[in-house]
C-alpha cells in the first residue's frame, strides 16, 4: 500500500463514510421521541447527591 | 503489608535510576537521573513511613472514590501557580533580557517549562481530578480499579517533575508542547494508558444507564491525547542510557505531524476536555440542566469530525502542500459552528437564572470562561485564513490569541470548577469568601483584557512592520528595529500576566482557609439573600 493508494482511499470512500457516520450522528440526535430522553439524560447531574 | 508490592517495585525503580545516573551517556541524562533517583527515594520513604502489618479497614465499594480527586485539586492549584509564575517571569525576560539567567534560567528552557506547566501541568491536574469527580457522580459508580487512580495522579506528577526538571537541565525533543525526551514521553503514555482504564472502567460500571455528554468530552480528551502522544513522539534514541533521540519522520511530514498533534492538543486537551468540565459543572453550580442536550451531543460530533483536520494551518505558506493548506484552513472556518453552537448551550443554560450573574461570582467567572471560549473560538479560525495569517503569523497576535483560549477559557473553567468542588470534597458549608472569588475574577479578567489588547496591538504592528517595503522595493525595518518598538507592550504585557497571577494567589489563599475549615466573616453578596417583605 502507497502513498497514492492512501490517499485516494482518504478522499473518496474515507471522506464519504466519515461524512455519512456525521450526518448519521445528527438525524440520531434529532430523531423523532429523542427530546423527552434528551430532557432526562440533562438531568443527570443534577440528581446527584 | 500496606504498600507491600509499591514499596518493591518503587525500590527496584530507584535504583534503576541510580545505575542510569552512573552509566548515562550524556550529562545531562545522568543529571536528569539523579533528580528521578531522589524523587523515587523520597516516594519510597514516604510509603514506608505510611506502612502498617495491621488488616487494611474494608472499603465501602458504594461511596464516591475522592481522595485522588482531593489531591488533584490541590495539584491544580500548586502547578498553576508555578507555571504562570513561569509564565511572568519569561514576560519580564523579554522585556528585559538581563533576567536571562545562563544557563538554566534563559527564555529558551523557561519557554517550555511555562507552557507544560500551565497546560499539562495546571490543565492537566484539572482535567484529570474534575474527570475523576464528574465520571463518579453521573455514572454513579466508584472509581474502577482500586487503587489506579492513585497510580494515575501520582504517575502524573512525575511525569510533569520529569518534564519541567528535564527543560531546565536542557533536555527537549524541540517538537512544541511535546518537549520531553522519549523516556518520559514512554512514562506518560503508561500513566495515560492507565487513566483510560480506569476512566473507561468507571463508565462501564456506571449504574445510571445513559453516559451523560460530559463523559464522552471527557473520554474522546483521553483517547485522542493516547493516538497524538504517541504518534506524534514515534523517535528512535540514540542510546538507551542516553537523553537525544531521532524522530521518526523528517522534513515536511514530520512539521505536519507536530502541528497534527499541536493543534489537537488545543482542540482536545484545551477543548474538549474543559467542554465536559463545562457540561457538568455550569449546570450544577446555575442548578439548571443544560440548555439543550442534543446541541451538545451535536457539538460533541462536530468537534470530533472537525478540529482533527484543522492542524494544517499552523503551516501556511510553507513547503507544505497547498491543498492540505487549504484544507487545515476549510476546516478551521468550518469549526466557527461547533464552536458558537456550544458557546451558546453554555450561556443558555443561564436563562431564567441571569440574576445569579449579580449574586453568584462563580458562575460570573464560568460565564466569563464561556464567553472567552466563544471570542477565541471565533479568533482562531479567522487567523486561519491565508491572508489574514500572512499578517499575524510568527507575530505576537497569536501569543495573544493562545493567551485568551488559555487564561479565558480554560483558566476561568478550571477555576470555576475548583470553587464548586473543593467545598463539597472537604465537607464545608461554603468557601472561605466570596468576596475573594469577585476579586479573583476581577483581577483576571482585567488582566486577560490588558494581555490581549496588548498583543493585538503589538503583534499587528510587528506584522506590518515586517512587511513594510519602501518605493524601491527594499525592507524599511530591520527585524530589531521590530523588537526596539514592542518593549513597552512587552511590559504592558508583563503587567496582565502579573495582574492574572495575582487573582490566582488569592484563590490559592481562599481555597487553603477553605480547606482548613474556616468561613470569613463578610457581608453575604448584594442580592443573594432576599430581604424580607412583611406579607400585605
Amino acid at each position: 500500500m502507497d502513498y497514492n493508494l492512501m490517499r485516494e482511499f482518504a478522499d473518496s470512500w474515507g471522506l464519504v463514510a466519515m461524512a455519512l457516520f456525521f450526518v448519521g450522528a445528527i438525524a440520531f440526535a434529532l430523531r423523532p421521541g429523542s427530546r423527552k430522553l434528551a430532557d432526562e439524560a440533562a438531568r443527570i447531574p443534577l440528581e446527584d447527591e | 503489608m500496606k504498600f507491600g508490592t509499591q514499596i518493591f517495585a518503587l525500590a527496584l525503580f530507584t535504583f534503576a535510576a541510580l545505575v542510569a545516573a552512573g552509566f548515562g551517556v550524556d550529562e545531562p541524562f545522568r543529571q536528569h537521573m539523579w533528580v528521578l533517583f531522589f524523587v523515587l527515594l523520597g516516594f519510597v520513604a514516604v510509603l514506608i513511613r505510611n506502612t502498617s502489618f495491621e488488616a487494611a479497614a474494608p472499603i465501602d465499594a458504594s461511596a464516591y472514590m475522592d481522595g485522588p480527586v482531593r489531591y488533584g485539586a490541590i495539584a491544580t492549584m500548586f502547578w498553576g501557580i508555578v507555571g504562570m509564575l513561569v509564565g511572568v517571569v519569561i514576560a519580564l525576560q523579554l522585556a528585559y533580557p538581563d533576567l536571562n539567567i545562563q544557563p538554566w534560567f534563559n527564555f529558551g528552557r523557561l519557554r517550555p517549562l511555562h507552557t507544560s506547566g500551565v497546560v499539562f501541568a495546571f490543565g492537566g491536574n484539572a482535567l484529570l481530578c474534575t474527570s475523576l469527580y464528574v465520571v463518579q457522580r453521573t455514572c454513579r459508580a466508584r472509581l474502577f480499579g482500586g487503587d489506579l487512580a492513585w497510580f494515575v495522579f501520582w504517575g502524573y506528577q512525575l511525569f510533569i517533575v520529569m518534564a519541567a526538571t528535564g527543560y531546565l537541565l536542557g533536555i527537549t525533543e524541540s517538537r512544541e508542547y511535546a518537549e520531553p525526551e522519549w523516556y518520559v514521553d514512554i512514562w506518560l503514555t503508561i500513566v495515560w494508558v492507565a487513566y483510560l482504564v480506569l476512566f473507561l472502567g468507571t463508565i462501564l460500571k456506571r449504574k445510571e444507564s445513559h453516559i451523560y455528554v460530559a463523559n464522552w468530552f471527557y473520554l474522546s480528551f483521553i483517547v485522542t491525547i493516547a493516538m497524538l502522544h504517541v504518534v506524534n513522539n514515534l523517535s528512535m534514541p540514540a542510546s538507551f542510557l542516553g537523553s537525544k533521540s531521532y524522530s521518526a519522520f523528517s522534513g515536511v511530514q514530520d512539521a505536519l505531524t507536530q502541528w497534527w498533534y499541536g493543534h489537537n492538543a488545543v482542540g482536545f486537551f484545551l477543548t474538549a476536555g474543559f467542554l465536559g468540565m463545562m457540561y457538568y459543572f455550569v449546570p450544577k453550580q446555575a442548578n439548571r440542566p443544560v440548555y439543550s442536550y442534543r446541541l451538545s451531543i451535536i457539538h460533541f460530533w462536530a468537534i470530533i469530525f472537525l478540529y482533527i483536520w484543522a492542524g494544517p494551518h499552523h503551516l501556511h505558506y510553507t513547503a507544505l502542500p497547498d491543498w492540505a493548506q487549504t484544507l487545515g484552513m476549510v476546516f478551521s472556518i468550518m469549526l466557527w459552528m461547533p464552536s458558537w453552537g456550544g458557546m451558546i448551550n453554555g450561556l443558555m443554560t443561564l436563562s431564567g437564572a441571569w440574576d445569579k450573574l449579580r449574586t453568584d461570582p462563580i458562575i460570573r467567572m464560568m460565564v466569563m470562561a464561556i464567553a472567552f471560549y466563544g471570542m477565541s473560538t471565533f479568533e482562531g479560525p479567522m487567523m486561519s485564513i491565508k491572508t489574514v495569517n500572512s499578517l499575524s503569523h510568527y507575530t505576537d497576535w497569536t501569543i495573544g490569541h493562545v493567551h485568551s483560549g488559555a487564561l479565558g477559557w480554560v483558566g476561568m473553567i478550571s477555576f470555576g470548577a475548583i470553587y464548586y468542588m473543593v467545598p463539597k470534597l472537604w465537607n464545608r458549608e461554603r468557601l472561605y469568601s466570596l468576596r475573594l472569588v469577585t476579586w479573583h475574577f476581577w483581577l483576571a479578567t482585567l488582566g486577560i483584557v490588558v494581555y490581549a489588547a496588548v498583543m493585538w496591538v503589538s503583534g499587528i504592528m510587528q506584522g506590518l512592520m515586517w512587511r513594510e517595503y519602501d518605493e524601491q522595493g527594499f525592507l524599511v525595518y530591520s527585524f530589531a528595529e521590530t523588537v526596539a518598538a514592542m518593549h513597552p507592550y512587552y511590559v504592558m504585557r508583563a503587567i496582565g500576566g502579573a495582574m492574572y497571577l495575582s487573582g490566582a494567589l488569592i484563590m490559592a489563599w481562599n481555597i487553603t482557609m477553605t480547606i482548613l475549615g474556616y468561613q470569613r466573616a463578610e457581608e453575604p453578596m448584594p442580592g443573594s439573600a432576599p430581604s424580607l417583605q412583611p406579607a400585605e
